[in-house]
């Protein structure tokens, strides 16, 4: 018998096949024409827009929304591929209902803001259907620049360098480019391959190699990267992840959340991604609810998401938390891990409820778990690098960091939060500052 | 709830809203429905002369412009007269008259400038038992090409001699239709009167292109690569028709002639704007071919609760209300002196004000680091610029300041009385502000 929601343990294919279709299809499908002018209506073309102030790459909504609302989406999409290359997975990703939504002064007026995100997208979207690419290079300057990490806060760097006529050669230790857009973020906000796409069309712009299998500590040593090339630009994320410290961790069933969120988006079949019935998922971010959410849309029975503090300091946005919750999803909240229970695999995991300031309360309880998601934060996993600042690379200014000649942006770099959109703003920033070192 | 009743020159109707003569009046079926959703009179599509109809192109005849979500704002056509048999018309305004006998129904007319087809028209209609003529005046497309319509309208001796003729052959109320592609409409106005009408209705439709196709480089509506001029109206027309009608009405000569006010009535609002400018009653026709014919029940309810709340009884309170108070820029009180206020508590700081304040206008709005604006009373002219810009209705005010306080941007006590242009010391006439 094949399996379904009510099979115990760990098994694929919980749901009939056209199931998974229907559940990991667009989170917000692209606004056609009509929609798109209807919405774009809505902007009051602000002065020095609060929305744009709120966007950390600064990107000139009113005049893409006007562009859009005058029937030259092309146009709106150079504005904002100009600000943020990386525009079309941010119009997916980025939480604009903390951003620049929020901002929006309908938000004020009426509480329903124009509907940026979604214009970026139809913008974006309408420029890469066309294959076209808006930018070009300038002369070749003779100057070349090693990128580390192909993720957003690499390839926004990269193609800023390119543009400026460098020579840029990126190293990334998987097999395909995007980093988090690739292989984090939930798959209901990056359909149709899209960051394949997105990567392949930003490449247009030329003067970029992309090694894949290559990091540092595995071939790569910095100093001879500082040797070879003019300039290093450090955006390799946060490639480990904080153990939970609790007695039985070690047991069959306990995963990190980043794991399991790229084995799904890498596989071919979503029918054949194993899901337990009972998942439980500890942490209060995006990673946790990109896995409990798709936990449950690939057939779980039951998915707690549990988090040491209150509400108010999840760093999932309340829109996330609301959709987690629509989709069947458990919120529990100050509540810790105390042991993972089981014979060789995970059968229950005890909590015990903390107060807002962390401080056990002594009550315990328990959850039926046959598969725990673990993302209470990632680290930076390595040492040999520049200084760092906490567990992450010290910058000041534009990304640069202790060592001369070395950048670094992007979630692996210290201030800004840990966004697509703030990755692509450093990686940008980072290049201007290294053209503008270079040349100078 | 008052009494919409409405008594234009002798004719009854119940409420003041008519459908002016154009498309939705063309024929029995769509007057029938007019009369049922509750208008009180109908201005019957243009009758020509007796003989072949004229011919409407077969392309697109309406161009159009909007705001914003896609709302119509105006609307341009390059439709004729009636395209059908006189008798079939005639046929069927004698059987939808005598089925709505307490409903306003006037025809419109339009046939060649001369005595006989004037008197063979006036006779044809007679036993319609229609309750006046309208004289279509005013048709800018088409018609004005074979010297009738606006051709006409535009000659004051002309009106007068058609309007002479109509006056003679007919006992029926006759209403002139004005067109306002004049430069002074009292002129027409004037002819009208000399010529015996015993009303004038305005505006009829502007000339204009409303738009151009910019992959065929030609204007809309386009037929088959060319375009032409076609009457404009709509809600876009209605600031243009106010100050027509106004103008009429203050107008010694014609003050006190009966005005049908049209151009752009939309809402009940609207009409009653026209009503207190000197118009008895209004046609509508845009509001009505965007919307259908149900608008007519908001006018309604609106008026009437709009007279309660101002203890009116009866519409002929409200009509010219507002007339004493339109004058010439050289009477307004120089000495009245406002400035711009912003309600902080209403404002979404979207900083349209100060954008259009310090980009165009006289740099009176400050702008806080955290988008608190403000208005700088030193600078403030009081133009009001801001207040139309501000997507909140009510959030930025004009506020007078007292006689007797400082003007802050002239340093001057604000005087307590009038004072007007013709007595100021700048005005080189003004021969004792010399000394």
């Amino acid at each position: 018998m094949s399996p379904n929601t009510l099979t115990p343990g760990i098994a694929a294919g919980r749901l009939p096949a056209k199931a998974y279709a229907e559940n990991f299809s667009d989170l917000h499908p692209v606004l056609d024409d009509h929609e798109a002018h209807v919405a774009a209506d809505r902007c009051y073309f602000c002065h020095d827009a609060p929305c744009m102030t709120a966007c950390p790459t600064s990107i000139d909504i009113p005049l893409f929304i006007r562009q859009i609302a005058t029937g030259t989406p092309e146009a709106a999409a150079k504005t904002i591929l100009s600000q943020n290359i990386l525009g079309g997975m941010c119009a997916r990703v980025c939480p604009t209902e903390t951003l620049c939504e929020e901002a929006c002064v309908r938000e004020t007026a009426e509480g329903e803001p124009v509907q940026i995100g979604r214009l970026q997208r139809y913008a974006t979207d309408t420029l890469m259907a066309a294959g076209v690419h808006p930018f070009s290079r300038a002369a070749s300057t003779g100057k070349s620049i090693a990128v580390l990490g192909a993720g957003p806060a690499g390839l926004s760097c990269a193609h800023r360098l390119a543009m400026k006529g460098h020579e840029v050669v990126i190293y990334d230790p998987r097999p395909k480019s995007g980093g988090l857009n690739e292989y984090g973020i939930a798959s209901y906000k990056s359909v149709g391959g899209f960051a394949a796409k997105e990567v392949e069309w930003l490449m247009q712009i030329g003067g970029i190699t992309v090694k894949h299998g290559e990091a540092l500590g595995a071939g790569l040593c910095l100093e001879k990267l500082k040797a070879d090339y003019d300039a290093v630009f450090l955006g390799i994320g946060l490639a480990g992840v904080n153990a939970l410290d609790v007695e039985g961790e070690d047991k069959d069933g306990v995963l990190d959340a980043v794991e399991f969120i790229a084995d799904l988006r890498q596989a071919s079949d979503l029918a054949k991604v194993p899901v337990g019935r009972d998942v439980v998922v500890i942490g209060g971010g995006m990673t946790a609810i990109d896995a409990a959410v798709q936990a449950k849309l690939l057939g779980a029975l039951n998915v707690t998401l549990v988090y040491r503090r209150g509400r108010d300091r999840m760093n999932a946005s309340v829109f996330e938390q609301d959709l987690a919750a629509s989709k069947g999803v458990r919120i529990i909240t100050n509540a810790s891990p105390k042991a993972v229970i089981g014979n060789g695999a995970v059968r229950e995991i005890e909590f015990e409820y903390t107060g807002d300031d962390l401080k056990p309360t002594g009550d315990a309880f328990r959850l039926a778990a046959d598969q725990v998601f673990k993302a209470i934060g990632q680290t930076l996993g390595r040492t040999d690098l520049p200084d760092l600042d906490g567990r992450k690379i010290a910058v000041t200014g534009a990304g640069r960091t202790s060592m001369a000649g070395v950048w670094a942006g992007g979630d692996c770099a210290s201030g800004g939060d840990d966004l697509t959109v703030t990755a692509v703003a450093e990686g940008r920033d980072a290049a201007e500052d290294i053209h503008a070192s270079l040349m100078a | 709830m008052a009494n919409l009743a409405s008594e234009f020159i002798g004719i009854k109707s119940p409420n003041p809203f008519w459908l002016a003569s154009a498309p939705p009046t063309d024929k029995e079926y769509n007057v029938r429905r007019a009369f049922e959703a509750g208008w009180g009179g109908v201005v019957w599509k243009t009758l020509g002369s007796e003989g072949p109809p004229v011919v409407n192109v077969n392309g697109p005849r309406y161009g159009a412009i909007w705001g914003a979500d896609r709302r119509l704002l105006g609307l341009n056509n390059i439709e004729l007269i009636t395209d059908r048999p006189l008798e079939v018309n005639l046929r069927e305004i004698k059987s939808v008259k005598r089925d709505y006998p307490d409903r306003a129904l006037i025809i419109s007319l339009m046939v060649p400038c001369d005595e006989d087809s004037w008197i063979d028209i006036l006779k044809r209609i007679e036993d319609t038992e229609a309750d006046g003529v309208e004289l279509n005046f005013g048709c800018p497309h088409g018609m004005a090409e074979r010297g009738m319509g606006s051709a006409v309208g535009q000659v004051p001796e002309y009106i007068e001699m058609v309007t002479r003729w109509v006056k003679k052959h007919s006992r029926m109320p006759c209403i002139v239709k004005l067109t306002p592609n004049i430069t002074d409409v009292r002129k027409p106005a004037e002819a009208a009167k000399r010529g015996g009408a015993d009303a004038v209705s305005l505006i009829n439709t502007i000339n204009s292109i409303t738009s151009v196709d910019l992959d065929d480089f030609a204007p809309e509506p386009t037929i088959d690569g060319k375009g032409t001029h076609g009457g404009y109206c709509g809600p876009a027309v209605k600031p243009i028709a106010l100050n027509m009608v106004a103008e009429i009405a203050r107008n010694p000569e014609t003050h006190g002639l009966p005005i049908s006010g049209i151009g752009g009535v939309t809402t009940w609002r609207d009409a009653a704007e026209f009503m207190t400018l000197g118009a008895g009653n209004v046609q509508v026709c845009t509001a009505a071919m965007t919307y259908g014919f149900k608008v007519v029940q908001e006018m309604i309810s609106g008026l009437s609760d709009y007279m309660d709340r101002k203890g009116m009884t009866s519409t002929s309170e409200l009509v010219g209300r507002a007339v004493p108070n339109v004058t010439d820029w050289q009477y307004l009180n120089l000495n009245y002196i406002t400035k711009a206020k912003i309600n902080e508590a209403d404002c979404i700081k979207c900083g349209r004000c100060y954008a259009a304040c310090e980009d165009t206008s006289h740099q009176a709005i400050a702008m806080s680091e955290d988008r608190v604006f403000s208005v700088k009373d030193e600078e403030c002219v009081a133009c009001n610029l801001c207040v139309n810009v501000c997507p909140v209705e009510g959030c930025i005010t004009m506020e007078r300041v007292a006689p007797g306080q400082v003007d802050q941007r002239t340093g001057k006590e604000v005087p307590a009385e009038y004072g007007n242009w013709l007595e100021h010391p700048n005005n080189p006439g003004n021969t004792c502000a010399a000394e």
